[in-house]
């Protein structure tokens, strides 16, 4: 029990301390200059709004994976199953370079959007693509177990009196698997604001339009304006606070729902 | 003859449908990334290939990204069994908030968790003087790289050994030890036994980030080449500097190890399911 808070406070809280310390070394006006001047103010942008289109994206495309391993028979489903979380496993870095080629004007999959016009690669449209590869597998993960332990008789109840598969599935399946699919959203968005790694070899990083906002700490930290990259870290932090408020949340309303 | 389908069965052209969709998504985002990292790697033939993981700087890179997690992830272990000790089997007021303490780093984004030790223990930082006098270097050397690694592998061994220790409660030590067991011999013969199969999915996790990490680990590397650079920094130099045949051999060697963690959490997954899945 010592051993648990001392390492805790040692590692993770007296460190994180130090970064509200040296952001408050500045004025107020310093502060909120460094904190929400127009290139912080466009970095955050990009990173929050990418981040919820990304989760959006796969709460989408997640809810779709998750039915069908779910539900449905398939060739290779194990296999397909295995290689959702390859996001957790793989080094960010790695998936970035591979986006990156990919997507890029001249890879397998970017050639085929040139002709119509779509840029992904060093746009912020890149972003978004890394940022739905980091998020995946908390969406299809969340929502997995509590498909599965969906009571069919309640599904089989709303067929036999009388309701369309439509009907069932917006009305039963759906609101039963909405704090799940909220968690989940909420995981993917809270790890994308953060990302990093997957993100800089794809994003094109061009100051006011393709720079997210942990790159903007590793700068300021690279000409030394240690306040600077402390700011951005404290409204990062807030946000991270108020996502983990958030999840933590919608888990204690899940679970008066699931009583 | 046509055959009925069950109430709670989607209709074959739905299924068909959505099969199709979620394969080229998959496809697009997961599948085809994967498969050019190899496919880059062996443009030039597979000898440039493993000529570019032979160079002594890549050597290097794997070398300290093996020593990294060799620190990190037994750290990760005592720190996950103690903490999910006192959580699950001993009743004190703040647990809830401890709980989310413990899993703060995974919300915190990894360039900050790089940050906060550079504040700490950098040039300019709270200890720096003192590091300074008397010839210590934490920041853009190992040390640093491995405290940012324990930091953001922090709630992997917890998070998985919590929810397990919870759930077996504490009758079976409560009699070890009205029998006259010591704590210690308690938890060797009672409880390790228990939570091995959750102990190891947490160690596969934590040590899959603690060879992965780049954020956290470049914000404290300094990026010195043969030195301080782990193989996911090691990628980037080569990427950046054009050398894609090279850049994409360590990461297909990355990749590979992702493979391989896929493969034993699977395994895993069939010998006990996770208590929790979905929380990483």
């Amino acid at each position: 029990m010592g051993l648990t808070l001392a390492l805790l406070s040692l590692i993770v809280l007296i460190p994180l301390s130090a970064v509200g310390l040296k952001a408050s070394e500045q004025s107020a006006s310093e502060f909120l200059h460094a904190a929400f001047n127009e290139r912080a103010l466009t970095a955050y942008r990009l990173s929050f709004g990418a981040a919820l289109i990304a989760a959006a994206i796969n709460g989408v495309f997640g809810l779709l994976t998750a039915w069908a391993l779910v539900r449905y028979q398939f060739p290779f489903k194990s296999l397909v199953n295995g290689i959702i979380d390859l996001p957790f496993a793989l080094p960010t870095a790695v998936a970035g370079i591979a986006l990156a080629t990919l997507y890029a004007p001249n890879g397998w999959i970017g050639a085929l959007l040139v002709p119509a016009g779509i840029k992904v690669a060093y746009t912020p449209l890149g972003v978004i693509v890394a940022l739905t590869f980091i998020g995946l597998p908390f969406v299809v993960r969340t929502l997995e177990p509590v498909m599965r332990d969906l009571a069919s008789d309640v599904e089989e109840a709303a067929a036999s009196l009388g309701a369309t598969r439509f009907d069932t599935i917006a009305r039963v399946i759906l609101p039963a698997l909405a704090p799940a699919w909220l968690t989940g959203f909420a995981l993917a968005f809270a790890r994308a604001v953060g990302e990093y790694g997957s993100v800089i070899f794809i994003a094109g990083n061009m100051p006011y339009k393709s720079e997210i906002a942990p790159l903007l700490i590793i700068i300021e930290l690279e000409q030394y304006d240690y306040a600077g990259a402390a700011t951005i870290a404290v409204v990062m932090l807030s946000v991270s606070f108020l996502m983990l408020f958030v999840i933590n949340a919608i888990q204690a309303w899940a679970r008066r729902l699931a009583a | 003859m046509n055959r009925l389908r069950h109430p709670t069965e989607d209709p074959p052209w739905a299924k068909a449908l959505i099969l199709v969709i979620v394969g080229a998504f998959l496809a697009s985002v997961l599948i085809l990334p994967m498969v050019s990292v190899f496919f880059e790697a062996l443009r030039k033939g597979l000898p440039a290939a493993l000529e570019a993981i032979g160079t002594e700087d890549a050597r290097a890179a794997i070398k300290l990204t093996l020593i990294t997690a060799a620190i990190s992830v037994p750290f990760n272990i005592v720190f996950g069994v103690c903490a999910s000790w006192a959580i699950a089997k001993f009743e004190f007021p703040g647990k809830a908030f401890l709980i989310t303490l413990i899993d703060l780093p995974f919300s915190v984004s990894p360039v900050v968790a790089g940050l906060i030790y550079v504040l700490v223990f950098g040039a300019q930082g709270w200890f720096g003087p003192w590091l300074i006098d008397h010839d210590i270097k934490i920041i853009f050397a190992v040390p640093g790289i491995v405290l940012a690694t324990i930091f953001v592998t922090f709630p992997f061994v917890a998070r998985e050994l919590i929810p397990l220790m919870q759930e077996q409660g504490v009758d079976e030590e409560e009699a070890a030890v009205s029998m006259g067991a010591s704590g210690l011999r308690t938890f060797w013969s009672v409880t390790a036994p228990n939570i091995r199969w959750g102990l190891l999915y947490g160690v596969l996790l934590c040590n899959a980030r603690a060879m992965g990490e780049f954020g956290a680990v470049s914000v404290v590397s300094g990026h010195i080449r043969g030195l301080t650079n782990t193989m996911p920094l090691h990628v980037e130099i080569l990427y950046n500097e054009y050398d894609f045949v090279g850049a994409f051999a360590v990461a297909a060697l990355l990749c590979f190890l992702a493979v391989v963690t896929l493969v034993l959490k699977t395994v895993l997954e069939i010998a006990q399911p996770p208590s929790r899945p979905g929380r990483h």
